[in-house]
Formats: structure tokens, sequence, C-alpha cells
């Protein structure tokens, strides 16, 4: 059998409105061979959780463009371990060099700035799952 | 949740038999329900013990097929009908299968985020790929829905693009097979030509709020009243019901909703669910079985290579036609 399709999860978190980039990470993903399970705008930790278990995915991608992200995506980290859920947290967007080792301190598996290449992208979920593995 | 449940919670589902997590997502786990559809799509080695323990488990559910044209607005509908059932019938289960691109394989599965915010707390929804693999489909689907059903939800919605005769066939072996239609797809030609209409035994028609619904719905009531000069009703002795709706705004999921369930009845009191469903078993087994056969039919080939028949064919002294009675009477006559 070949190798087993990665599924992941991407998503918006509260009122966060810019969908440009996410958009294209998910067709980023699908052509690097992943399942997508695109949930995009305005959603909850609880949305992302339950996506993560019903759909049995691998990894969740989180599009932060509001500065919010020392804030939601450490709780992220924090409700998918609390569910039980091991799965990597990569972080996508606009986030300042000085934020990144303390994302990455709180659980965070991966930062990926604007500069990032399609293959960088398809390549650190790969890493960040196998590191779980 | 059960102590035994709860003693396992968080513990690394890796480190579990498939009959451990079984009895997990018995006790209420999600991600344990989540991982066993995931063995069952990868038809992996866990697969048979868990579609043992579920099918003895199995048959309580009503299975809710909905198909219909790309954007005809299948999974808004169905987001309308578990919205509508989370009174009633709060523990639905949804199935989305959207198609994985042939080049990659990759797929983006974008049904969730139009059912999750309307349904109940307590709905399953999964997202499923085609993956490409021939027939692949076919044998994952009723593998997912026997676990769904095993888990006690009720009803479990399937929801297929209308194209492709695989995906046309999962929702087509339903206890109640919805097709959509929409105004603006082509006119009545064009229905009969998809192949969806002789599988329906409930239409609605979506977008009903634009200009060509009435059109919409007078053609297919046309095309029904023709279904007995072809034999066509015979199937299920039943007209199916013609429903108008407008699923961005709710109008019409409940009248859907009360046509499903007549359907339902109707089927339960004449008895022909049990035998849809003896039939979805048995093509279940086919299937199966035809996966094993074709294998063996790539293997012979693949060891026949270009001598003998297959090469004879190449040089035009053989038709295929002969090629193949040749093989099948040397293997199997």
């Amino acid at each position: 059998m070949s190798e087993p399709q990665l599924r992941v999860v991407l998503a918006k978190l509260g009122f966060d409105g810019h969908d440009r980039g996410i958009k294209i990470v998910a067709r980023i993903l699908r052509d690097a061979g992943m399942e997508v399970i695109y949930l995009g705008l305005r959603q909850s930790y609880l949305n992302v959780v339950n996506a993560v278990e019903q759909e049995d995915a691998d990894a969740v991608g989180l599009s932060m463009h509001n500065a919010s992200h020392m804030t939601l995506a450490p709780k992220m980290v924090e409700a998918l371990a609390a569910a039980g859920l091991d799965v990597p947290v990569i972080v996508g967007g606009i986030v300042p060099d000085e934020d990144v080792t303390e994302l990455l301190e709180k659980g965070v598996a991966v930062v990926l700035g604007p500069g990032a290449s399609a293959e960088q992208v398809a390549i650190s979920v790969r890493d960040a799952v196998a590191a779980k593995a | 949740m059960s102590l035994h449940g709860k003693n396992q919670r968080g513990q690394n589902l890796r480190e579990l038999s498939a009959e451990a997590i079984f009895s997990l997502a018995l006790d209420g786990e999600l991600r344990a329900l989540g991982r066993l559809i995931t063995f069952i799509e990868r038809d992996s080695d866990e697969a048979e013990v868990i579609s043992e323990l579920a099918h003895a488990r199995a048959g309580n559910a009503h299975v809710i097929g909905i198909t219909g044209a790309p954007g005809s607005g299948k999974s808004t509908l169905t987001g309308q009908l578990v919205a509508l059932l989370n009174q009633k019938h709060p523990r639905a289960a949804v199935l989305a299968v959207d198609p994985s691109s042939p080049l990659t394989g990759g797929a983006i599965l974008g049904d969730r985020v139009r059912m999750e915010d309307v349904a109940s707390p307590e709905t399953f929804i999964r997202s499923m790929a085609t993956r490409g693999h021939q027939g692949g489909l076919a044998l994952a689907v009723p593998g997912v829905v026997r676990v769904l059903d095993a888990m006690g939800y009720n009803p479990i919605i399937i929801e297929t693009v209308g194209v492709g005769q695989v995906e046309v066939d999962i929702a087509g072996t339903a206890d109640t097979t919805v097709v959509v239609a929409t105004p603006g797809m082509g006119d009545a030609v064009q229905a009969n030509k998809a192949g969806l209409l002789e599988l329906a035994d409930l239409f609605v028609v979506n977008k009903a709020d634009r200009p060509g619904a009435n059109d919409v719905r007078r053609d297919l009531d046309h095309m029904l009243d023709l279904s007995h000069t072809t034999g066509q009703d015979q199937r299920t002795g039943m007209r199916p019901e013609i429903v108008m709706t407008a699923a961005l705004t709710g109008q019409g999921a409940a009248d859907m909703w009360a046509a499903i369930e007549r359907h339902r009845d109707a089927i339960t009191a004449n008895g022909q669910i049990d035998e849809r469903r003896a039939s979805r078993d048995l093509e279940e087994v086919r299937n199966r079985v035809m996966a094993v056969i074709e294998r063996r039919v790539d293997d012979l080939l693949s060891e026949h290579g270009t001598t003998g028949a297959l090469k004879a064919v190449r040089d035009r002294e053989m038709a295929p036609s002969v090629a193949a009675r040749e093989i099948t009477n040397t293997r199997f006559g």
C-alpha cells in the first residue's frame, strides 16, 4: 500500500476575515496530495477539535492575520491536548519574528511566514506530522 | 461514559487494538470513531475485525443518499436537514463524499463548513475523498455507514456528487435516494441523459427562488408521467415526490424531511426496505469478490506479458475478443 494520505484541517479562528492566504494553502496542500478539510472563516476551538476528532485529521493549520496569534494559537494547542488529540498545530500568516520562539515554546509545531514557498508549506506539514508519529 | 473509556482517554490510539478502539467509540469517544473510519477507508488490516463488530450491531439506521450536480446545493440542503433534525434526531451522521484530484490524489473537502454551525453537537460529520482507486469508494462507503449505524447514528446521510457511476451508485443504494435538481442546468432532455433520475425516490428542486424552478418541476413531472410506459416505476411501485426548496433560506427543508419520512414509512410498510438492505449487502459482497478477481486478472495478464495470445493481438494476428476467450478458457474454462 502506498503512503497513507495525510488529512489536514485548515481554519481561521475568531474574527479574522483575511481568507485569501488560507485558500491558497488549501490548494497547495491538495496539490501536494493531501486531503484538506477546509473549515475557513470564523471558527471556534470547539469546531476545530470536533473536526480533528471526527475527521481523524493528522494536523491542524491555522491561518492568522489579525495579531491574535499569541492568544489563539496556544489556546488551540491546549484545546487539542485537552481532548486527547496529539496532532501538530501549524501557524501560517503574519507573525512578527519576535513572537515565533514563544509560539514554538507553547507547543506550536511550525510558524510559516508570507515568504514560505509552496514546497516549504507542504514539507513543513509532512515533517510536523512525522515528528508526532 | 464508562470508566473503561475514561481510563483510556488521552491514550494514544496507536497503542490500542481495533477491538479496544471500537469499545472506546461505543463509549462515545469521537476520536476513536474517527480512527475506526480511517481504518475502513484505508481497508487496512483492522478493517475486517471492525466490520464484524459493526455488522452485528448495525441495521437500525435509515440511510439517505443525496446526490446531484456540483453546486446544486447538496451540502447546504444537508445542513438544513440536520439543523431540522436537531430536536427529533440529534444523533444524525453525515458522510460527505467529494472527489480527489486524479493528478495528485489530494482533495479539498469543504462540505463540513456548511453543516457544522447548524448541526446539533451530537451530529457526526465525516468528509471523504474518492481517492481514485478503482472501486475503492464503493467498498469503503458501506463499511463506514455500517460503523456509524453500529454506533447508533440515525439517520445517516450520504452526500455524493451525481457524476461518475460509482458516486451515483453509492447514493442510489440508500434506503431513500434524493436527487437534487436546480434551474438553469439544461432542459428535460439533459435530465434524462444524466441517468440519475431512475434512481430517485424523491426529487428536490433546489434554488426554487430562482427563475425557471417551476419549469424544472414541470419537466420532472412530465418525465415521471412516462415512467409507467418504460416500466421504471415498477422498481418501487411508487411515484417519487417533487419538493421545492431554497436551501440558503431554509425554505422547503421541512417539506423535504417530511417527504423523506413518508418514503421511509412506505418502504418500511411494504417490506421494500428489507429488500433494499439485502441487495445492498449482496452488492457489497459482490464488489469485494470482484475486487479480488480483478486483482487476479491483472496478475494473470501481466504474467502473460507480451507472449502468446497478447503478442498475437499486438501483431494483429488475433482479435482481442479471441485472445480473451483463449486466456479465460485455459485458466477458468
